[in-house]
């Protein structure tokens, strides 16, 4: 019998993993990435939470998978058109080239909140206001993190769940990594800069994760990181650049103004673009918040709308790594499955929408 | 700063308005106190720009400070406005034009609450018929008197007679914009350039040669907040909030401030005038204040008008250092003195702020 063919649409952490999962189970596998490189988002990030190993370890082990497996990566690519005839897939690039598959498994992942968004925070017109992803590609630089006047920073602040949570952006949802990316870039920092001081702005610190909360409780005691529970209003420039802050404790219960030299806008997840174009190709369901929907929010976490299609990692939603890695395995397997005749994925379980939570009646 | 930043983020705040036939709705205290601006309003887009303006004599307060102070209810406001829009629709007008800032974000937001709640326009049309046999259609256009000087901005650059321009140096003045804070602050895409960085005086200030300064506590309300001054013992918040403004703004050396809120010019001058009196600060260059100016002042100063037409010695903070600046040439003595010469006496000097 001939091997089976899976298209795996992205090319970061879950689509590297499920790829390899994929051949190492018998399956002829097609890896599209629209860049050059394969790692997705975590090429830019340097370190990881909560145990500080560096990300690019972690893309090298998964790219031991794709080479132990010779899966067939093909890279700098867009898709135009997908089409299902029957029980096949046919995947048409921009570049002409066509590849057919009994399956698809989409990966295409997210994009970062786009920090113009939140104006009253200023990125992009203070010049000392950054996000949490600038903050990466400073720390991956090995440059010193200065002011742009070339200036030590005596004081930073950190805002968590810019883009998340967050009615007037249209994104209700937590990100789920954000709050102990904050907690992880603040030691950062001071490991740097042990003089810095930092304060984390936060709504709640969301340490659902297996050591967050050490991580978090460090970052008090060794560290001496302020955590000061409230939403910043608004940011503006002083005349020599520092950036003054408008927030209020809501423990103390007091307003709070105070100034920074860096601000730094800890930015959730958002919907990719890439998600959004393969989904208008094929007719997937979108959920309320952007993401793709899944059949089932708690059983069919991987199947799609369109038989023969699954999904993995975050594009249904933020991920951590360690969860997305998992999503990806789980999915290899959601797809073996249907490639092999059984219909797990065709199990029926009772219809629940999740619409009735967004509705304030 | 990184004026392209703002420059992308007012690319997404633009609105129409309309070209002609305006339906002019008077603010209930500009006429008392910068009575000028009004006038001028009137006299650019008439005289200068050849425009139909209907400035109706009939229509009564939008009620809006009592509105937000919670004296008025809602509903009765609704009637209330709905009735300014029937004298709009029985004079043959569609395009409404409010001068002031609260009468804007009130109109706005009660046109949102119509078409939000439609169940909400059909109880005001019954109570308006019920109170005055009247009808009315929702205008099709609705805009700030700010946003029509903004949209002809560039015109009276043509027919400037002065620039916002220091003569003797060649730089440009710098300004403080103030836009008050019903304009955009409830709905954004109403107003242009939205709620954080608007650029409706910002534009006309770029327009007519100036420079924009923008100061940590640019958003910050004037004090003009209408349970601050209204009642007597919370003024001193009112005070507060002019003086922290003013101590933002202050190390950028502003030569005005520009705004276009009934309210905010008025308490950016008299709070300086109360401040200077209460601890001895004045805010300007050699014991003067910033003049706060309304935009039709100003427009008007760009076109050449005699000051003492515009109103401006109704200013407690004295003008003539920025008429001087930009070179303006003007009667001083003619400052006290009214229609066909009348003396209308001088005020009594302050104690600290500079006197003309």
């Amino acid at each position: 019998m001939a091997k089976k063919n899976v298209i795996v649409i992205g090319g970061g952490i879950a689509g590297m993993e499920s790829a390899s999962y994929l051949s190492a189970m018998g399956f002829n596998v097609t890896l599209l990435e629209k860049s050059n490189e394969l790692g997705g988002h975590l090429l830019n990030w340097e370190r990881l939470f909560p145990t500080m190993r560096y990300g690019k370890q972690v893309i090298d082990f998964l790219a031991k998978g794709i080479d132990f497996e010779q899966i067939n990566k093909v890279l700098n690519v867009e898709i135009k058109s997908i089409e299902k005839k029957n029980t096949q897939f046919c995947v048409e690039l921009s570049n002409g080239k066509t590849f057919f598959g009994d399956s698809i498994l989409i990966t295409t992942g997210y994009d970062l909140f786009d920090a113009h968004r939140k104006e009253e925070y200023g990125y992009g017109i203070y010049n000392n206001v950054i996000t949490s992803a600038d903050l990466e590609k400073i720390f991956m630089s090995g440059n010193p993190i200065t002011t742009t006047d070339g200036k030590t920073p005596k004081r930073i602040g950190i805002v968590h769940c810019v883009g998340s949570r967050d009615e007037k952006v249209g994104h209700v949802y937590c990100s789920k990594v954000c709050c102990v990316t904050g907690v992880k870039q603040a030691i950062e920092i001071k490991e740097k800069m042990p003089e810095t001081e930092v304060f984390n702005f936060y709504m709640d610190m969301r340490m659902y994760g297996m050591h967050f909360e050490a991580l978090y409780k460090k970052a008090q005691e060794k560290y001496g990181i302020q955590f000061i529970r409230g939403r910043l209003s608004e940011a503006a420039e002083n005349i020599d650049g520092t950036i003054v802050l408008k927030v209020e404790d809501t423990l103390a219960g007091r307003p709070l103004k105070m100034n920074v030299d860096i601000l730094v806008l800890l930015v959730g997840f958002v919907p990719s673009k890439g998600s959004k174009e393969v989904g208008k190709l094929m007719g997937l369901n979108i959920g309320i918040n952007g993401f793709y929907k899944t059949k089932d929010q708690h059983t069919l976490t991987n199947v799609s709308n369109i038989d023969g299609v699954f999904f993995a990692g975050s594009c249904t939603g933020p991920k951590t790594i360690t969860n997305t890695i998992t999503d990806a395995r789980a999915a290899a397997s959601s797809v073996a499955s249907y490639l092999l005749g059984f219909d797990l994925h065709k199990r029926d379980i009772e219809n629940h929408e999740e619409f009735w939570l967004y509705d304030s009646k | 700063m990184i004026i392209e930043g703002k420059e992308r983020i007012w690319k997404d705040y633009q609105k129409d308005i309309a070209e002609d036939n305006y339906y002019y709705a008077r603010s209930c205290i500009r006429q008392n106190f910068f009575p000028g601006s009004e006038a001028t309003f009137l006299r650019i887009l008439i005289s200068e720009l050849g425009k139909d303006v209907y400035d109706d004599p009939n229509h009564t307060t939008c009620t809006g400070i009592a509105y937000h102070s919670d004296i008025v209810p809602l509903e009765t406001t609704m009637t209330v406005v709905a009735r300014h829009f029937a004298l709009m629709t029985s004079a043959g007008y569609k395009n409404f034009v409010p001068s002031c800032i609260t009468s804007f974000g009130l109109y706005t937001e009660i046109i949102e609450t119509w078409y939000e709640f439609p169940e909400t326009l059909e109880k005001t049309r019954e109570n308006l018929y019920k109170a005055t046999r009247r009808e009315f259609e929702i205008p099709d256009n609705l805009a700030h008197t700010s946003d029509i000087i903004f949209k002809y901005r560039n015109e009276i650059e043509k027919k400037a007679k002065y620039k916002l321009v220091n003569k003797k140096t060649g730089e440009p003045l710098k300004i403080v914009e103030h836009i008050g804070c019903h304009y955009s602050k409830m709905f954004p895409h109403k107003g242009i350039g939205g709620a954080e960085y608007p650029y409706v005086l910002a534009g006309m200030v770029d327009s007519w040669g100036g420079s924009v300064i923008d100061y940590p506590e640019r958003r910050h309300c004037c004090g003009f907040g209408f349970r601050q001054y209204a009642v007597k013992a919370n003024r001193g918040y009112s005070i507060s909030c002019s003086k922290k403004k003013f101590d933002s703004m202050a190390p950028y050396k502003p030569d005005m401030i520009i705004t276009n809120c009934p309210g905010c010019p008025y308490f950016f001058d008299r709070w300086q005038y109360a401040l200077s009196e209460m601890e001895g600060i004045t805010y300007g260059e050699n014991g003067n204040g910033i003049p706060a100016f309304t935009y039709e002042e100003v427009a008007g100063l760009v076109l050449g008008y005699d000051p003492w037409d515009l109103g401006l010695q109704l200013h407690q903070v004295a003008c003539e250092p920025v008429l001087d600046k930009m070179g303006i040439d003007y009667i001083p003595e003619n400052k006290y003195k009214g229609l066909n010469n009348i003396d209308l006496g001088k005020p009594e000097k302050a104690t600290h702020l500079k006197f003309y």
